[in-house]
Protein backbone atom coordinates (compact mmCIF):
# COMPACT_ATOMS: atom_id res chain seq x y z
CA UNK A 1 0.00 0.00 0.00
CA UNK A 2 1.53 3.35 -1.00
CA UNK A 3 2.36 6.44 1.56
CA UNK A 4 -1.09 8.21 2.58
CA UNK A 5 0.94 11.55 1.96
CA UNK A 6 0.13 10.77 -1.93
CA UNK A 7 -2.74 12.55 -3.24
CA UNK A 8 -5.94 9.54 -3.69
CA UNK A 9 -5.91 8.49 -7.40
CA UNK A 10 -9.83 9.19 -6.82
CA UNK A 11 -11.70 10.58 -3.94
CA UNK A 12 -15.13 10.90 -3.65
CA UNK A 13 -16.41 13.37 -0.59
CA UNK A 14 -20.39 13.40 0.31
CA UNK A 15 -21.75 13.55 -3.53
CA UNK A 16 -25.08 13.32 -4.19
CA UNK A 17 -27.08 14.70 -7.63
CA UNK A 18 -30.50 15.10 -8.55
CA UNK A 19 -31.31 14.77 -11.98
CA UNK A 20 -34.56 17.57 -12.50
CA UNK A 21 -37.08 17.10 -15.49
CA UNK A 22 -40.65 16.28 -15.16
CA UNK A 23 -39.81 13.81 -12.36
CA UNK A 24 -36.64 14.41 -10.75
CA UNK A 25 -34.26 11.20 -9.84
CA UNK A 26 -32.28 11.08 -6.94
CA UNK A 27 -29.17 9.44 -8.27
CA UNK A 28 -26.63 9.84 -5.74
CA UNK A 29 -26.86 10.46 -1.89
CA UNK A 30 -24.16 11.42 -0.04
CA UNK A 31 -21.25 9.09 -1.94
CA UNK A 32 -18.33 8.96 -0.28
CA UNK A 33 -15.01 6.80 -1.29
CA UNK A 34 -11.05 6.90 -2.18
CA UNK A 35 -9.53 4.78 -4.52
CA UNK A 36 -5.69 4.66 -3.46
CA UNK A 37 -2.92 4.87 -6.44
CA UNK A 38 -2.41 1.99 -8.15
CA UNK A 39 -5.28 0.34 -6.59
CA UNK A 40 -7.87 -1.79 -8.96
CA UNK A 41 -11.20 -0.52 -7.08
CA UNK A 42 -15.16 -2.05 -8.20
CA UNK A 43 -18.16 -0.84 -7.47
CA UNK A 44 -21.10 -3.25 -7.75
CA UNK A 45 -25.03 -2.57 -7.57
CA UNK A 46 -28.21 -3.07 -8.94
CA UNK A 47 -29.09 -1.57 -12.46
CA UNK A 48 -29.73 2.33 -12.09
CA UNK A 49 -28.49 2.58 -8.91
CA UNK A 50 -26.59 5.64 -10.12
CA UNK A 51 -22.98 3.79 -10.11
CA UNK A 52 -22.70 4.89 -14.04
CA UNK A 53 -23.82 8.86 -13.00
CA UNK A 54 -20.58 8.45 -10.28
CA UNK A 55 -18.74 7.74 -12.94
CA UNK A 56 -19.46 10.52 -15.54
CA UNK A 57 -19.42 12.60 -12.58
CA UNK A 58 -15.71 11.44 -12.33
CA UNK A 59 -15.34 11.99 -16.11
CA UNK A 60 -16.12 16.04 -15.44
CA UNK A 61 -19.35 15.25 -17.08
CA UNK A 62 -21.99 15.75 -15.09
CA UNK A 63 -21.56 18.12 -11.91
CA UNK A 64 -22.89 16.94 -8.42
CA UNK A 65 -25.64 18.73 -6.27
CA UNK A 66 -23.25 18.64 -3.05
CA UNK A 67 -20.02 17.45 -2.34
CA UNK A 68 -16.87 17.50 -4.20
CA UNK A 69 -14.76 14.81 -6.02
CA UNK A 70 -11.28 15.37 -7.26
CA UNK A 71 -9.12 13.05 -9.04
CA UNK A 72 -5.41 12.98 -8.29
CA UNK A 73 -6.45 16.01 -6.00
CA UNK A 74 -7.73 18.06 -8.48
CA UNK A 75 -11.26 18.73 -8.44
CA UNK A 76 -13.11 17.47 -11.61
CA UNK A 77 -16.33 19.22 -11.77
CA UNK A 78 -16.92 20.76 -15.44
CA UNK A 79 -13.46 19.87 -15.64
CA UNK A 80 -13.34 16.96 -17.96
CA UNK A 81 -9.97 14.71 -19.43
CA UNK A 82 -8.51 14.39 -16.17
CA UNK A 83 -8.71 10.54 -16.34
CA UNK A 84 -9.51 7.77 -19.24
CA UNK A 85 -12.74 7.00 -19.11
CA UNK A 86 -14.68 3.95 -20.67
CA UNK A 87 -18.72 3.78 -20.84
CA UNK A 88 -20.84 0.85 -20.90
CA UNK A 89 -20.70 0.81 -24.89
CA UNK A 90 -18.00 0.34 -26.95
CA UNK A 91 -18.67 3.62 -28.84
CA UNK A 92 -16.26 3.00 -31.68
CA UNK A 93 -16.27 5.59 -34.17
CA UNK A 94 -17.62 3.66 -37.44
CA UNK A 95 -15.44 5.76 -39.77
CA UNK A 96 -12.25 5.07 -38.04
CA UNK A 97 -10.40 1.94 -38.78
CA UNK A 98 -9.01 0.21 -36.09
CA UNK A 99 -5.93 1.74 -34.79
CA UNK A 100 -7.23 5.36 -35.82
CA UNK A 101 -10.30 4.34 -33.06
CA UNK A 102 -7.23 2.96 -30.56
CA UNK A 103 -5.53 6.62 -30.87
CA UNK A 104 -8.74 8.89 -30.78
CA UNK A 105 -8.83 9.28 -26.75
CA UNK A 106 -4.95 9.62 -26.53
CA UNK A 107 -5.19 12.58 -29.74
CA UNK A 108 -7.86 14.20 -28.24
CA UNK A 109 -6.08 14.24 -24.16
CA UNK A 110 -2.97 16.42 -26.47
CA UNK A 111 -0.72 13.14 -27.63
CA UNK A 112 0.26 13.79 -30.92
CA UNK A 113 -1.53 11.75 -33.76
CA UNK A 114 1.76 10.05 -35.17
CA UNK A 115 2.69 9.48 -31.70
CA UNK A 116 -0.96 7.81 -30.45
CA UNK A 117 -1.02 5.87 -33.27
CA UNK A 118 2.38 4.43 -33.24
CA UNK A 119 1.41 3.42 -29.51
CA UNK A 120 -1.54 1.47 -30.49
CA UNK A 121 0.29 -0.34 -32.74
CA UNK A 122 2.56 -1.51 -30.64
CA UNK A 123 0.09 -2.77 -28.49
CA UNK A 124 -2.50 -4.35 -30.92
CA UNK A 125 -1.00 -7.69 -30.50
CA UNK A 126 -1.12 -7.74 -26.24
CA UNK A 127 -4.86 -6.33 -27.27
CA UNK A 128 -5.77 -9.34 -29.41
CA UNK A 129 -6.30 -7.32 -32.33
CA UNK A 130 -3.04 -7.96 -34.14
CA UNK A 131 -3.54 -8.09 -37.56
CA UNK A 132 -6.86 -5.93 -37.64
CA UNK A 133 -5.08 -2.83 -37.90
CA UNK A 134 -7.16 -2.05 -41.32
CA UNK A 135 -10.64 -3.55 -40.12
CA UNK A 136 -13.57 -1.30 -39.38
CA UNK A 137 -15.38 -1.36 -36.26
CA UNK A 138 -18.11 -3.18 -38.06
CA UNK A 139 -15.99 -6.08 -39.02
CA UNK A 140 -14.89 -7.17 -35.58
CA UNK A 141 -16.81 -9.31 -33.20
CA UNK A 142 -18.10 -7.93 -29.84
CA UNK A 143 -14.98 -9.32 -27.97
CA UNK A 144 -12.48 -7.25 -30.33
CA UNK A 145 -14.72 -4.05 -30.37
CA UNK A 146 -14.35 -4.12 -26.19
CA UNK A 147 -11.03 -4.66 -26.24
CA UNK A 148 -10.40 -1.90 -28.68
CA UNK A 149 -12.37 0.20 -26.92
CA UNK A 150 -9.80 -0.62 -23.67
CA UNK A 151 -7.47 -0.08 -25.83
CA UNK A 152 -8.38 3.32 -26.26
CA UNK A 153 -8.85 4.12 -22.32
CA UNK A 154 -5.18 2.68 -22.33
CA UNK A 155 -3.52 4.88 -24.43
CA UNK A 156 -4.73 8.08 -22.90
CA UNK A 157 -2.24 9.76 -20.87
CA UNK A 158 -3.63 9.59 -17.46
CA UNK A 159 -3.20 7.10 -14.33
CA UNK A 160 -6.94 6.83 -13.20
CA UNK A 161 -9.13 4.55 -15.10
CA UNK A 162 -13.16 4.22 -14.94
CA UNK A 163 -14.60 1.54 -16.58
CA UNK A 164 -18.21 1.49 -17.01
CA UNK A 165 -19.49 -2.31 -17.34
CA UNK A 166 -16.68 -3.42 -19.75
CA UNK A 167 -17.94 -6.62 -20.09
CA UNK A 168 -21.47 -6.41 -19.87
CA UNK A 169 -22.55 -6.84 -23.26
CA UNK A 170 -20.16 -9.91 -23.96
CA UNK A 171 -21.39 -13.65 -23.46
CA UNK A 172 -20.32 -15.83 -20.62
CA UNK A 173 -17.24 -17.16 -21.73
CA UNK A 174 -16.08 -14.24 -23.40
CA UNK A 175 -16.64 -12.47 -20.25
CA UNK A 176 -14.37 -14.67 -18.50
CA UNK A 177 -11.84 -14.53 -20.72
CA UNK A 178 -11.40 -11.10 -20.77
CA UNK A 179 -11.42 -10.79 -17.27
CA UNK A 180 -8.42 -12.86 -16.85
CA UNK A 181 -6.40 -10.91 -19.80
CA UNK A 182 -7.68 -7.18 -18.09
CA UNK A 183 -6.28 -8.58 -14.73
CA UNK A 184 -3.22 -9.12 -16.80
CA UNK A 185 -2.50 -6.13 -18.40
CA UNK A 186 -3.89 -4.35 -14.81
CA UNK A 187 -0.99 -6.15 -13.33
CA UNK A 188 1.87 -5.15 -16.04
CA UNK A 189 0.44 -1.49 -16.13
CA UNK A 190 -0.17 -0.67 -12.73
CA UNK A 191 -3.01 2.26 -13.41
CA UNK A 192 -5.65 3.05 -10.67
CA UNK A 193 -8.92 1.45 -11.57
CA UNK A 194 -12.96 2.13 -10.81
CA UNK A 195 -14.64 -0.65 -12.23
CA UNK A 196 -17.77 -0.46 -12.14
CA UNK A 197 -20.28 -3.70 -12.25
CA UNK A 198 -23.49 -5.81 -11.73
CA UNK A 199 -21.17 -8.61 -11.52
CA UNK A 200 -20.12 -9.62 -7.84
CA UNK A 201 -17.60 -12.65 -9.68
CA UNK A 202 -15.99 -9.86 -11.56
CA UNK A 203 -15.54 -7.55 -8.90
CA UNK A 204 -14.06 -10.28 -6.25
CA UNK A 205 -11.48 -11.51 -9.33
CA UNK A 206 -10.52 -8.10 -10.28
CA UNK A 207 -10.12 -5.97 -7.13
CA UNK A 208 -8.17 -4.86 -4.09
CA UNK A 209 -11.79 -3.53 -2.55
CA UNK A 210 -15.25 -3.41 -3.53
CA UNK A 211 -18.22 -1.41 -2.59
CA UNK A 212 -21.47 -1.87 -2.47
CA UNK A 213 -23.75 0.39 -3.56
CA UNK A 214 -27.29 0.74 -2.75
CA UNK A 215 -30.43 0.93 -5.47
CA UNK A 216 -31.46 4.64 -6.19
CA UNK A 217 -31.12 6.89 -4.73
CA UNK A 218 -27.31 5.27 -4.72
CA UNK A 219 -25.25 4.80 -1.44
CA UNK A 220 -22.33 3.04 -0.18
CA UNK A 221 -23.51 0.34 1.97
CA UNK A 222 -20.80 -1.95 2.15
CA UNK A 223 -17.26 -2.44 1.58
CA UNK A 224 -15.12 -5.81 0.91
CA UNK A 225 -11.19 -5.90 1.22
CA UNK A 226 -10.51 -8.59 -1.07
CA UNK A 227 -7.42 -10.84 0.04
CA UNK A 228 -6.30 -12.98 -2.60
CA UNK A 229 -3.04 -13.12 -4.01
CA UNK A 230 -3.11 -12.38 -7.55
CA UNK A 231 -3.09 -13.36 -10.68
CA UNK A 232 -6.25 -14.70 -9.39
CA UNK A 233 -7.84 -17.23 -11.85
CA UNK A 234 -11.24 -19.59 -12.33
CA UNK A 235 -10.01 -21.81 -10.03
CA UNK A 236 -9.88 -19.22 -6.98
CA UNK A 237 -13.13 -18.65 -7.39
CA UNK A 238 -14.72 -22.00 -6.27
CA UNK A 239 -12.81 -21.46 -3.31
CA UNK A 240 -14.75 -21.37 0.45
CA UNK A 241 -13.24 -17.85 1.13
CA UNK A 242 -14.39 -16.76 -2.08
CA UNK A 243 -17.80 -18.26 -1.58
CA UNK A 244 -18.15 -16.40 1.63
CA UNK A 245 -16.81 -13.24 0.72
CA UNK A 246 -19.51 -13.53 -2.61
CA UNK A 247 -22.43 -14.40 0.33
CA UNK A 248 -21.08 -11.57 2.10
CA UNK A 249 -21.59 -8.99 -0.65
CA UNK A 250 -24.59 -10.54 -2.14
CA UNK A 251 -26.17 -9.88 1.52
CA UNK A 252 -25.04 -6.36 1.13
CA UNK A 253 -27.08 -5.53 -1.64
CA UNK A 254 -30.00 -7.97 -0.41
CA UNK A 255 -29.53 -5.64 2.91
CA UNK A 256 -29.44 -2.52 0.78
CA UNK A 257 -32.91 -2.99 -0.93
CA UNK A 258 -34.21 -5.06 -4.03
CA UNK A 259 -33.35 -8.35 -4.43
CA UNK A 260 -30.54 -9.21 -6.32
CA UNK A 261 -30.81 -11.95 -8.89
CA UNK A 262 -27.73 -14.95 -8.34
CA UNK A 263 -27.76 -15.82 -11.67
CA UNK A 264 -25.93 -13.75 -14.80
CA UNK A 265 -27.97 -11.80 -16.83
CA UNK A 266 -27.20 -9.11 -18.74
CA UNK A 267 -28.47 -6.18 -17.31
CA UNK A 268 -27.92 -3.65 -20.52
CA UNK A 269 -31.11 -3.41 -21.96
CA UNK A 270 -31.53 -0.07 -21.12
CA UNK A 271 -29.05 3.37 -21.31
CA UNK A 272 -27.95 4.27 -17.71
CA UNK A 273 -29.78 7.59 -16.36
CA UNK B 1 -19.66 -9.66 -59.27
CA UNK B 2 -21.28 -9.50 -63.03
CA UNK B 3 -23.46 -11.94 -62.47
CA UNK B 4 -25.24 -9.65 -59.43
CA UNK B 5 -25.67 -6.32 -61.86
CA UNK B 6 -27.04 -8.53 -64.03
CA UNK B 7 -29.69 -9.41 -62.73
CA UNK B 8 -30.27 -6.41 -60.52
CA UNK B 9 -30.57 -4.31 -63.98
CA UNK B 10 -32.24 -6.28 -66.36
CA UNK B 11 -35.67 -6.55 -65.12
CA UNK B 12 -35.37 -2.61 -65.33
CA UNK B 13 -34.51 -2.87 -68.68
CA UNK B 14 -36.66 -5.02 -70.12
CA UNK B 15 -39.38 -3.49 -68.38
CA UNK B 16 -38.41 -0.18 -70.44
CA UNK B 17 -38.18 -1.69 -73.95
CA UNK B 18 -41.64 -3.25 -73.25
CA UNK B 19 -42.74 0.49 -72.26
CA UNK B 20 -41.49 1.43 -75.47
CA UNK B 21 -43.07 -1.36 -77.82
CA UNK B 22 -46.02 -0.35 -75.92
CA UNK B 23 -45.60 2.76 -77.27
CA UNK B 24 -44.95 2.00 -80.59
CA UNK B 25 -47.92 -0.28 -80.54
CA UNK B 26 -50.33 2.98 -79.69
CA UNK B 27 -48.68 5.15 -82.07
CA UNK B 28 -49.52 3.00 -84.75
CA UNK B 29 -52.85 1.64 -83.69
CA UNK B 30 -54.30 5.32 -83.44
CA UNK B 31 -52.74 6.55 -86.19
CA UNK B 32 -51.27 9.83 -83.95
CA UNK B 33 -50.30 12.17 -85.59
CA UNK B 34 -46.18 12.89 -85.18
CA UNK B 35 -46.77 16.56 -83.85
CA UNK B 36 -48.97 15.22 -81.05
CA UNK B 37 -46.84 12.23 -80.32
CA UNK B 38 -44.25 10.70 -82.89
CA UNK B 39 -43.18 6.90 -82.40
CA UNK B 40 -39.85 5.74 -80.87
CA UNK B 41 -38.66 4.99 -84.48
CA UNK B 42 -39.22 9.05 -85.00
CA UNK B 43 -37.61 10.34 -81.90
CA UNK B 44 -34.44 7.61 -82.90
CA UNK B 45 -34.21 9.52 -86.11
CA UNK B 46 -34.55 13.00 -84.98
CA UNK B 47 -31.81 11.92 -82.68
CA UNK B 48 -29.52 10.95 -85.55
CA UNK B 49 -30.33 14.12 -87.01
CA UNK B 50 -28.98 16.23 -84.34
CA UNK B 51 -26.24 14.17 -82.62
CA UNK B 52 -23.85 16.70 -83.91
CA UNK B 53 -25.15 19.59 -82.06
CA UNK B 54 -26.49 17.72 -78.95
CA UNK B 55 -23.02 17.69 -76.88
CA UNK B 56 -22.59 21.16 -76.89
CA UNK B 57 -26.09 22.08 -75.47
CA UNK B 58 -25.07 18.70 -73.32
CA UNK B 59 -22.04 20.09 -71.95
CA UNK B 60 -23.64 23.42 -71.22
CA UNK B 61 -25.96 22.14 -69.38
CA UNK B 62 -23.64 19.33 -67.18
CA UNK B 63 -21.67 23.02 -66.40
CA UNK B 64 -24.29 24.62 -64.66
CA UNK B 65 -25.45 21.22 -63.28
CA UNK B 66 -22.26 20.88 -61.78
CA UNK B 67 -21.55 24.39 -60.80
CA UNK B 68 -25.17 24.57 -59.19
CA UNK B 69 -24.52 21.44 -57.26
CA UNK B 70 -21.14 22.55 -56.08
CA UNK B 71 -22.09 25.67 -54.81
CA UNK B 72 -25.32 23.85 -53.34
CA UNK B 73 -22.90 21.76 -51.44
CA UNK B 74 -20.84 24.28 -49.82
CA UNK B 75 -23.73 26.74 -49.27
CA UNK B 76 -25.38 23.85 -47.56
CA UNK B 77 -23.34 22.59 -45.50
CA UNK B 78 -22.25 26.02 -44.19
CA UNK B 79 -25.95 26.93 -43.55
CA UNK B 80 -26.34 23.28 -42.06
CA UNK B 81 -23.67 24.11 -39.41
CA UNK B 82 -24.55 27.13 -38.93
CA UNK B 83 -28.12 25.74 -37.90
CA UNK B 84 -27.40 23.03 -36.08
CA UNK B 85 -24.74 24.61 -33.77
CA UNK B 86 -26.42 27.94 -33.15
CA UNK B 87 -30.31 27.09 -31.91
CA UNK B 88 -31.35 30.98 -31.92
CA UNK B 89 -30.09 30.86 -35.48
CA UNK B 90 -32.16 27.51 -36.24
CA UNK B 91 -35.35 29.53 -34.62
CA UNK B 92 -35.54 32.22 -37.14
CA UNK B 93 -33.55 30.95 -40.16
CA UNK B 94 -35.28 27.09 -40.73
CA UNK B 95 -38.85 28.54 -41.06
CA UNK B 96 -37.26 31.19 -43.67
CA UNK B 97 -35.90 28.50 -45.40
CA UNK B 98 -39.15 26.60 -45.72
CA UNK B 99 -41.29 29.09 -46.98
CA UNK B 100 -38.65 30.09 -49.37
CA UNK B 101 -39.22 27.05 -50.43
CA UNK B 102 -42.17 27.54 -52.20
CA UNK B 103 -41.45 30.39 -54.16
CA UNK B 104 -41.80 28.52 -57.76
CA UNK B 105 -38.38 28.12 -59.67
CA UNK B 106 -40.09 28.74 -62.49
CA UNK B 107 -40.71 32.50 -60.96
CA UNK B 108 -37.59 33.12 -59.65
CA UNK B 109 -35.68 31.64 -62.87
CA UNK B 110 -36.54 34.83 -64.89
CA UNK B 111 -35.73 37.35 -62.11
CA UNK B 112 -32.66 35.82 -61.50
CA UNK B 113 -31.51 35.83 -65.36
CA UNK B 114 -32.24 39.56 -65.21
CA UNK B 115 -30.61 40.37 -62.28
CA UNK B 116 -27.40 38.15 -63.74
CA UNK B 117 -27.35 37.99 -66.88
CA UNK B 118 -27.44 35.51 -69.76
CA UNK B 119 -24.29 33.56 -68.98
CA UNK B 120 -23.44 30.51 -67.24
CA UNK B 121 -23.64 31.89 -63.56
CA UNK B 122 -27.58 32.85 -63.18
CA UNK B 123 -28.22 28.77 -64.28
CA UNK B 124 -25.81 28.08 -61.69
CA UNK B 125 -27.71 30.08 -59.50
CA UNK B 126 -30.87 28.47 -59.68
CA UNK B 127 -29.71 25.05 -59.86
CA UNK B 128 -28.14 25.91 -56.26
CA UNK B 129 -31.04 27.38 -55.35
CA UNK B 130 -33.42 24.33 -55.98
CA UNK B 131 -30.48 21.98 -54.51
CA UNK B 132 -29.11 23.59 -51.40
CA UNK B 133 -32.45 22.58 -49.63
CA UNK B 134 -32.50 18.76 -49.44
CA UNK B 135 -28.93 19.41 -48.24
CA UNK B 136 -29.10 21.98 -45.79
CA UNK B 137 -32.40 19.82 -44.35
CA UNK B 138 -30.38 16.53 -44.50
CA UNK B 139 -27.03 17.41 -42.79
CA UNK B 140 -28.41 19.67 -40.08
CA UNK B 141 -30.48 16.62 -39.35
CA UNK B 142 -27.30 14.57 -39.31
CA UNK B 143 -25.26 16.86 -37.22
CA UNK B 144 -28.39 17.02 -34.53
CA UNK B 145 -28.46 13.66 -34.65
CA UNK B 146 -24.75 12.56 -33.80
CA UNK B 147 -24.49 10.21 -31.20
CA UNK B 148 -24.62 12.08 -27.45
CA UNK B 149 -22.82 9.47 -26.20
CA UNK B 150 -19.99 9.85 -28.53
CA UNK B 151 -19.84 13.70 -28.01
CA UNK B 152 -19.46 13.02 -23.72
CA UNK B 153 -17.16 10.41 -24.90
CA UNK B 154 -14.77 12.97 -26.80
CA UNK B 155 -15.23 15.83 -24.02
CA UNK B 156 -14.27 13.02 -21.36
CA UNK B 157 -10.98 12.92 -22.94
CA UNK B 158 -10.56 16.61 -22.74
CA UNK B 159 -11.45 17.90 -26.45
CA UNK B 160 -12.54 21.44 -27.41
CA UNK B 161 -15.48 22.19 -28.80
CA UNK B 162 -14.12 22.65 -31.98
CA UNK B 163 -11.82 18.82 -31.64
CA UNK B 164 -15.64 17.37 -30.95
CA UNK B 165 -17.08 19.19 -34.10
CA UNK B 166 -14.29 17.73 -35.79
CA UNK B 167 -14.12 14.10 -34.63
CA UNK B 168 -17.51 13.64 -34.28
CA UNK B 169 -20.11 15.54 -35.49
CA UNK B 170 -19.01 16.28 -38.82
CA UNK B 171 -18.02 12.70 -39.71
CA UNK B 172 -21.75 11.08 -38.24
CA UNK B 173 -23.36 13.75 -41.11
CA UNK B 174 -21.43 12.40 -43.59
CA UNK B 175 -24.06 10.34 -44.52
CA UNK B 176 -27.25 12.49 -43.85
CA UNK B 177 -24.95 14.80 -46.16
CA UNK B 178 -24.78 12.75 -49.12
CA UNK B 179 -28.82 11.45 -48.38
CA UNK B 180 -29.58 15.04 -49.32
CA UNK B 181 -26.74 15.44 -51.98
CA UNK B 182 -28.93 12.58 -53.97
CA UNK B 183 -31.72 14.24 -53.63
CA UNK B 184 -30.39 17.40 -54.95
CA UNK B 185 -28.11 15.69 -58.03
CA UNK B 186 -31.87 14.51 -59.16
CA UNK B 187 -33.00 18.07 -59.65
CA UNK B 188 -29.81 19.69 -60.80
CA UNK B 189 -30.30 18.74 -64.31
CA UNK B 190 -33.94 19.76 -64.32
CA UNK B 191 -33.12 22.71 -62.76
CA UNK B 192 -30.36 24.07 -64.93
CA UNK B 193 -33.00 23.49 -68.15
CA UNK B 194 -35.66 25.28 -66.40
CA UNK B 195 -33.08 28.24 -65.88
CA UNK B 196 -32.02 27.67 -69.70
CA UNK B 197 -35.71 28.06 -70.67
CA UNK B 198 -35.90 31.70 -69.73
CA UNK B 199 -32.90 32.69 -71.81
CA UNK B 200 -29.74 30.92 -72.99
CA UNK B 201 -26.92 30.58 -75.74
CA UNK B 202 -27.08 27.05 -75.65
CA UNK B 203 -28.21 24.31 -73.16
CA UNK B 204 -30.73 21.24 -73.41
CA UNK B 205 -33.48 23.89 -72.56
CA UNK B 206 -32.50 26.26 -75.18
CA UNK B 207 -33.02 23.02 -77.38
CA UNK B 208 -35.88 22.29 -76.21
CA UNK B 209 -37.47 25.24 -76.11
CA UNK B 210 -36.18 25.66 -80.02
CA UNK B 211 -37.93 22.46 -80.99
CA UNK B 212 -41.54 23.00 -79.65
CA UNK B 213 -41.57 26.34 -81.09
CA UNK B 214 -40.99 24.42 -84.77
CA UNK B 215 -43.60 21.83 -83.40
CA UNK B 216 -40.16 19.36 -83.35
CA UNK B 217 -42.13 17.28 -80.47
CA UNK B 218 -40.03 14.43 -81.62
CA UNK B 219 -36.73 16.55 -80.97
CA UNK B 220 -38.46 17.44 -77.45
CA UNK B 221 -38.42 13.64 -76.66
CA UNK B 222 -34.75 13.44 -77.54
CA UNK B 223 -34.04 16.13 -75.13
CA UNK B 224 -36.03 14.17 -72.34
CA UNK B 225 -34.18 11.11 -73.05
CA UNK B 226 -30.59 12.94 -72.57
CA UNK B 227 -32.53 14.79 -69.78
CA UNK B 228 -32.82 11.34 -68.17
CA UNK B 229 -29.63 9.77 -69.14
CA UNK B 230 -27.57 12.67 -68.17
CA UNK B 231 -29.53 12.81 -64.56
CA UNK B 232 -28.83 9.09 -64.44
CA UNK B 233 -25.15 9.83 -64.58
CA UNK B 234 -24.94 12.40 -62.37
CA UNK B 235 -26.68 10.44 -59.81
CA UNK B 236 -24.17 7.55 -60.20
CA UNK B 237 -21.63 10.12 -59.59
CA UNK B 238 -23.18 11.40 -56.45
CA UNK B 239 -22.99 7.56 -55.52
CA UNK B 240 -19.53 7.22 -56.43
CA UNK B 241 -18.66 10.10 -54.23
CA UNK B 242 -20.23 8.94 -51.57
CA UNK B 243 -18.51 5.24 -51.70
CA UNK B 244 -15.16 7.46 -51.75
CA UNK B 245 -16.03 9.54 -49.26
CA UNK B 246 -17.80 6.25 -46.58
CA UNK B 247 -15.47 3.32 -47.20
CA UNK B 248 -16.68 2.07 -44.05
CA UNK B 249 -20.32 2.03 -45.33
CA UNK B 250 -19.51 -0.12 -48.10
CA UNK B 251 -17.21 -2.89 -46.55
CA UNK B 252 -18.48 -6.07 -46.05
CA UNK B 253 -17.89 -9.24 -44.25
CA UNK B 254 -14.74 -10.76 -42.75
CA UNK B 255 -16.38 -10.40 -39.26
CA UNK B 256 -13.79 -13.15 -37.58
CA UNK B 257 -15.94 -14.57 -34.66
CA UNK B 258 -19.23 -14.00 -34.84
CA UNK B 259 -21.66 -12.59 -37.30
CA UNK B 260 -23.77 -9.70 -37.15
Amino acid sequence: MPEPVLNPAIRVDGVSLTFGGATPVHALDDVSLRVEPGQFVSLVGPSGCGKSTLLKLLAGLVLPDAGSASIEGIPVAGRPGSAAFMPQRDLLLPWRRTIANAALGAELAGVSREQARSEARSLLPSFGLEGFERAWPAQLSGGMRQRLALLRTFLVPRDVMLLDEPFGALDAITRREMQQWLQAVWTEHQRSVLLVTHDVDEALVLSDVVFVMSPRPGRIVHRVDVPFARPRSVADTTTAEFASLKSELLDALEAAGRPVRRVEVSERTTRPA
Amino acid sequence: MTMRLVTRYVPAVLFLAALIVAWDIAVRAFDLQPYLLPGPGRVWHAFLEVRGTLPGHIRTTMTEALLGLGIACVLGAGIAALLAGFAPVRRVVYPLLVVSQNVPMIVMAPLIVVWFGFGIMPKALVVALICFFPIVVSTTDGLLRADRELVDLARSFGASRLQVLRTILVPSAVPSFFAGLQISATYAVLGAVIAEWVGASSGLGLFISRSQTAFRVDRVFVAVAVIAAVSILLFALVHLAARAAMPWQYAHGQNPEESR
